[in-house]
């Protein structure tokens, strides 16, 4: 990682939060984040009119949009983000998981069918295979040869999408969706209606996001900000680097292809008009634009991509063009994204304490990093 | 028995040789010094050592066992441990999130605190700076850094790729220092050097590596005494 902040002189404001956040007590940061996920739950119902999307698209739906966005940032921030490896083929992990679903789901295949609830792990699992074989012979690569083959990964299964098992633009009609009926007899999940979907997807958000916490305070995590910062580094310090490489792939990959489920799901529909490149990147936008590397600057980053051109529909033609104007003002005054990671691993170093000295020391901000002007950055 | 024997080693780099039968040996408890120009092959070395360059021919032994094609990470299980060429400090990691990464192959964790007094006390600087990004450090604290994250490891074998490189005279010296108290210690050192006239008169015996292959053997002082070697890397005429 060739960025670093170059300002200091005092710690940032983000750092102060930071700091704030990690001097909070367990039981104080459950007093903030409980009422903040219900209000995320609640969003969709309370439809507020200066958030509403409505009348031009409706707004439960674009609440799911936006969870689904989010949900395929943190999968990919794991494999840029985390470990380093530049994805530009995500879009393809997404449309396995997509076809998964309607392969299994769908009247229009010839497979067996399974109930929608089974097919979700299902698709999980399949796009963890495809990460391992993607990633096999293609994580030995470095740089830009990564991002070239997996540029041509997820334009492979664009194409593969053509024949006929796959149906082509035809595509699949009626996918599946979770069971459950209202009291007025309609289906709890339908392709009208945003809000199951939405609440579902958050539910997985959250679980997600542990897992991928868990991760990274791991020896796993600690291996993947090795390989980040220095891969040759990484190796010398007794890192398997190609298998960690691989982990993060995989579980990239499984993360997407749920959100692709997911979206399959709720859509109703799937062809192959949905996958095309354009959409890798404003997935990489997300992770980039909010802060590579930071779960929380990712779901902003995710948020903003996802909701603005539905909020403001009379930019939507000119999405691409907003955001490519914003990344390139972005990458001038502010490279790590909108929340950067860490540059020190806050987290990480009371760990580092802990396992070194046996006891954890408070790192505070004001060390002698925010005290000296940075000399010789990223050398 | 040797604690490391290169046998008849070549490594290419695509289809152009930098290693062509390289032949050397370290002894248990040695400093042996490598020296040579650059591009003469000290760094490739090295990293064939540590396993991050495939070889194309040849044989690497290390305490009996043949680690040719032995992965990079299972060699530092082994007790083979680098600090590398320019350093190669983790920049976004704290002095401690590097030394911590350092002890990652680590399976025993109890000795940990007394490794971290260890490599304190050869480098009080780092003590002083142990919250500092890796990045924002100095060269000469850098390499401080690279070598005691090295250390952390315990390593049987350490290999110093050009600590002096880009240092400061006064830090040259105190590397060097450095140096033979840790090999004093108990720590085999094998360390590859532009400096020659320090690494000759710190070293029990060297290699002279030119153009991929070993040109000089014998011990530093021969080698320092040595009127062509003078000429070569020495600078005196």
């Amino acid at each position: 990682m060739s960025t670093q902040e170059t300002t200091t002189g005092g710690p940032s404001r983000l750092q102060q939060w930071r700091d704030r956040w990690n001097g909070m007590s367990r039981f104080q940061q459950w007093a903030f984040l409980v009422p903040l996920v219900l209000l995320i739950y609640a969003l969709p119902v309370l439809n507020p009119p200066i958030l509403s999307t409505e009348p031009g698209y409706t707004f439960s739906i674009a609440m799911f949009e936006v969870a689904r966005y989010a949900l395929v940032a943190i999968g990919l921030n794991v494999v840029v983000g985390q470990a380093g490896l530049l994805d530009l083929g995500y879009i393809g992990f997404f449309a396995i998981g997509a076809y998964v679903a309607a392969l299994f789901t769908s009247p229009d295949s010839e497979l067996a069918k399974l109930p929608y609830l089974v097919v979700l792990p299902l698709a999980v699992l399949v796009t963890m295979v495809f990460g391992v074989l993607l990633g096999s012979p293609t994580l030995r690569l470095r740089g830009d040869y990564l991002a070239i083959v997996t540029l041509g990964f997820g334009e492979i299964v664009r194409l593969l999408a053509d024949l006929s098992p796959l149906r082509g633009n035809a595509g699949f009609q009626g996918v599946g969706q979770p069971p459950g009926t209202r009291a007025d007899g309609q289906d709890v999940f339908n392709t009208s209606d945003g809000t199951p979907w939405y609440w579902l997807t958050v539910t997985l958000i959250i679980v997600v996001l542990m897992l991928v916490g868990n991760l990274e305070r791991s020896r796993v995590g600690r291996a993947w900000v090795a390989i980040r910062e220095d891969e040759d580094a990484a190796e010398i310090m007794g890192v398997p680097t190609f298998r960690f490489k691989l982990w993060a792939f995989a579980i990239g990959a499984a993360i997407g292809g749920l959100s692709g489920a997911l979206y399959a799901g709720q859509i109703g529909f799937v062809n192959n008009q949905r996958f095309d490149v354009v959409t890798s990147v404003l997935f990489l936008a997300a992770v980039v634009l909010g802060g590579s590397g930071n779960k929380v600057g990712v779901l902003l980053g995710a948020t903003v991509i996802a909701y603005v051109p539905l909020r403001f529909q009379s930019l939507y033609e000119y999405r691409y063009l907003i955001f490519g104007l914003a990344l390139i003002i972005l990458m001038i005054f502010r490279p790590q994204g909108l929340l950067g990671a860490r540059q020190r691993l806050l987290a990480y170093g009371r760990e580092a304490y802990r396992r070194l000295i046996g006891r954890p020391e408070q790192v505070s901000s004001d060390s002698a990093l925010a005290a000296e002007p940075v000399k010789g950055a990223g050398s | 028995m040797a604690l490391l024997e290169l046998s008849t080693v070549s490594v290419h780099y695509g289809r152009i040789q930098a290693l062509s039968d390289v032949s050397l040996t370290v002894e248990q408890g040695e400093i042996v010094t490598l020296i040579g120009a650059n591009g003469a092959g000290k760094t490739t070395t090295m990293r064939a050592i540590s396993g991050i360059r495939p070889l194309s021919g040849g044989t690497i032994t290390f305490d009996g066992e043949d680690i040719s094609t032995l992965r990079a990470d299972l060699r530092v299980v082994r007790g083979i441990s680098q600090s590398p060429e320019g350093r190669g400090v983790f920049p976004g990691m704290t002095v401690m999130e590097n030394l911590d990464m350092g002890a990652y192959s680590r399976k025993d964790r109890k000795n940990l605190a007394e490794d971290l007094d260890r490599v304190f006390t050869l480098f009080p600087r780092l003590a002083e700076r142990k919250n500092q990004a890796g990045g924002t450090m100095s060269g000469g604290e850098q390499q401080m850094l690279a070598i005691g994250r090295a250390l952390m490891a315990r390593p049987r074998l350490l290999l110093l790729d050009e600590p002096s490189m880009g240092l400061a005279p006064q830090f040259i010296q105190q590397i060097f220092r450095i140096i033979t108290e840790i090999n004093e210690q108990g720590t085999t050192v094998l360390l590859v050097e532009q400096n020659a006239q320090q690494a000759l008169s710190r070293a029990h015996r060297a290699y002279v590596l030119e153009t991929g292959s070993i040109s000089r053997t014998g011990t530093g002082q021969e080698l320092l005494n040595d009127a062509s070697i003078k000429e070569a890397y020495l600078g005196v005429a």
